[in-house]
């Protein structure tokens, strides 16, 4: 693979929890590199850190040991300014139980990731370019005629087709699934499934946590994590 | 943008947040009920004081009083800052109804009523001559009769809703005032039986100053009379006070100053007279340093509110804290998904920060409404409870007021409402901040459990 190609690197990466008075090793040296367009899944059992590791790849956690670069900058020497401007521009995330704002409707939750990235008056300019392009994410996804509901007014399947939404809403580079269908059932996390295999072939680099294998074998690429390290990367 | 439609949506759509809003709204309402209340009728008491003294008053703290005040009024006329002078005489003195041998203490006043309608508020106090003051003391029924005008209080007597009743004629009394009159050092100027000046009046008039204290003891006699009453018109004539008004431009502080300038080089040029120690014992001062033992006790009335509104101000900040705990806890989700897409933690905090302001304000608004309505109704409340239940918050045969003050001053509703907005702010920071601080992967994988 061409180093031009890479993304997203991690080296070493350590992460230690503590639970009462023990201390839980969760991630023990994890090296991984991704790469552009790449869709890859990263599984493993309950506990072996996978979605530990989305989160530190995803700048919401820090390692305690170790180093993640993003196109070649390394995102622990970012200050917290910087690193929230990065995840707002550079990452889009999707969660297993959604996590919409039950306040705001389908349209407001697509756009909260344009509107912290903008003053008020800044939002007062763009605000017509960021709708038309809200609309647009929601229509491809099937969801043209929900823009006013509210969440809870949804299925699972359309609201996590929302979170998508709102996940690629400014145009991430990176697209990070923390067991995107693990709150479904198989026929609407297949639906979901197959919008991500549709993303990846535009050109949507993807990285999904998941416990199931058969999922998991949608992916471009499988990372196993076992006891906190990665056993396979095929 | 998120910040201000999170910060609408939270105050509509959560009723915990009405729990803050009312909070607000009610301290709010009364603060702004209860300070109009209280300044109104501090106000009030030191307007009727004011207008009861003039701007500044040189005076005597002896009864025996200062001699030379002719010339002193001579130069005070001259004056082009001064507007009027109003030299008078104070003294106390047994009155009885002629034919009757019953008598009280009053205190008597002697004036001359258009010098001191010009220099007071008295012509406007007066209920028969309030537009003929230079007939003040000529009693209706026999012009020709010695006048005297009364404190209200000591001739008629008020009805339960506080007003006197007043009779369209005068009705003919005649009052024996006696009076003990000084010498210039002090000392009895009778002797034997005849100690006492003893002299008929006739009542000309009565005096609504609307300050308990003088219309229930003051009895105003013409000037001379009652200079002679009190042995102070010898030789060398004597008064206890002059009463000056000042020109509508010029400022209580330079006038009063300019005075003091003026009695002191008075003072001195007299060094050599007879009774220039008398003149030791003269002041010069401003209407409020004059009623300052009558108004400090209503002023510290109005801190000991003051004091006890910022207790109220406290427990509001508290009661605010305790919502926005809530509503932070409640809200964690929302703190970590904002989060998760690249909020700041300045971002979360403004978003807190802006639902306090909307409370502060919301509140306020609903608070200073309702009480200006209240406000705008308490004297027809009050009336209504009267009718109804005999219920009067202030007694009009006790308390001195007509109705309940109810103007609110726009610079105190100011006053309130950013102190509102303030407690609201004081009280959702700290939550606000707490919220903000936590980590976003903490709250989102708790809010998966």
């Amino acid at each position: 693979m061409n180093k031009e190609n890479f993304i997203l690197q991690a080296a070493e990466l350590y992460k230690t929890y503590r639970l009462g008075k023990a201390n839980v090793d969760v991630l023990k040296g994890v090296d991984l590199t991704i790469n552009k367009g790449e869709f890859i899944a990263i599984v493993g059992a309950s506990g072996s850190g996978k979605s530990t590791l989305l989160h530190i790849l995803g700048t919401l956690d820090r390692s305690d040991k170790g180093e993640v670069s993003f196109a070649g900058q390394n995102l622990a020497k970012l200050k917290m300014r910087k690193l929230n401007k990065f995840r707002n521009k550079t990452i889009g995330f999707v969660f297993q139980f959604y996590h919409l704002l039950d306040e705001l409707t389908v349209l407001e939750n697509v756009l909260i990731p344009a509107m912290a990235q903008k003053s008020v008056f800044g939002w007062l300019f763009s605000r017509k370019t960021a709708k038309n392009r809200a609309k647009e994410l929601l229509a491809r996804f099937g969801l043209a005629g929900r823009i006013g509901h509210k969440p809870y007014q949804l299925s699972g399947g359309e609201r996590q087709r929302v979170a998508i939404a709102r996940a690629l809403m400014n145009e991430p580079e990176l697209l990070l699934a923390d067991e995107p269908t693990g709150n479904l059932d198989s026929e609407t996390g297949n639906g979901i499934l197959k919008v991500f295999e549709t993303l990846n072939k535009a050109g949507q680099t993807i990285v999904m946590v998941t416990h199931d294998e058969k999922i998991a074998r949608r992916a471009g690429r499988i990372i196993t994590l076992v006891d906190g390290k990665i056993e396979n990367n095929v | 943008m998120y910040k201000f439609i999170l910060a609408f949506r939270y105050m509509f759509r959560k009723r915990i947040s009405y729990f803050a809003l009312a909070a607000v709204a009610l301290c709010v309402f009364i603060v702004v009920v209860v300070m109009t209340i209280m300044n109104g009728l501090v106000d009030d008491f030191k307007q009727k004081n004011h207008s009861f003294t003039g701007d500044c008053v040189v005076q005597s703290e002896s009864l025996v009083g200062f001699a030379y005040y002719e010339d002193f009024v001579e130069i005070l006329d001259k004056e082009n800052f001064i507007a009027a002078v109003s030299p008078v005489i104070k003294s106390y003195a047994l009155v009885s109804l002629a034919g009757s041998s019953r008598n009280s203490g009053v205190e008597i006043t002697g004036i001359d009523p258009i010098r001191h309608s010009s220099a007071t508020g008295f012509g406007k106090s007066l209920y028969y001559h309030k537009n003929n003051t230079s007939k003040t003391f000529e009693p209706d029924y026999e012009p020709n009769l010695p006048g005297c005008v009364l404190g209200i209080d000591l001739v008629l007597t008020r009805n339960a809703k506080g007003q006197y009743n007043q009779r369209e004629f005068i009705l003919q009394k005649a009052l024996v005032v006696s009076c003990f009159p000084l010498t210039a050092k002090g000392a009895l100027s009778k002797a034997g039986t005849g100690l006492v000046n003893t002299k008929t009046f006739y009542y000309s008039d009565n005096s609504h100053s609307a300050l308990a204290s003088a219309d229930s003891s003051v009895i105003y006699l013409p000037f001379e009379q009652a200079q002679l009453l009190c042995g102070m018109a010898g030789s060398t004539k004597r008064a206890n006070a002059i009463h000056i008004k000042f020109k509508s431009n010029v400022k209580l502080k330079d006038g009063c100053g300019k005075v003091a300038v003026l009695w002191d080089k008075f003072k001195k040029a007299q060094q050599s007279q007879k009774q220039a120690a008398l003149l030791d014992a003269v002041s010069v001062k401003s209407w409020k340093d004059s009623r300052r033992s009558f108004i400090a006790a209503m002023e510290k009335e109005q801190i000991m509110l003051t004091i006890m509104f910022v207790l109220v101000g406290v427990t509001t900040v508290f009661i605010v804290f305790v919502v926005f705990y809530m509503i932070t806890s409640h809200k964690s989700k929302d703190i970590g998904i904002l989060k998760s897409v690249g909020v700041s933690v300045g971002g979360i905090v403004n978003l807190f920060s802006n639902f306090a302001i909307l409370v502060g304000l919301l509140g306020s608004a609903l608070g200073s409404f309702a009480g200006w309505l209240f406000l705008l109704k308490i004297n027809s409340i009050e009336q209504w409870l009267f009718e109804h239940f005999q219920f009067q918050l202030w007694d009009r045969t006790i308390y001195a007021i007509g109705s309940i003050p109810n103007r609110i001053e726009v610079d105190l509703l100011a006053v309130v409402i950013a102190s509102a907005i303030l407690a609201c702010l004081i009280g959702a920071v700290l939550p606000g901040w707490r919220a903000a601080k936590c980590k976003p992967v903490d709250i989102l994988q708790v809010s998966q459990l």
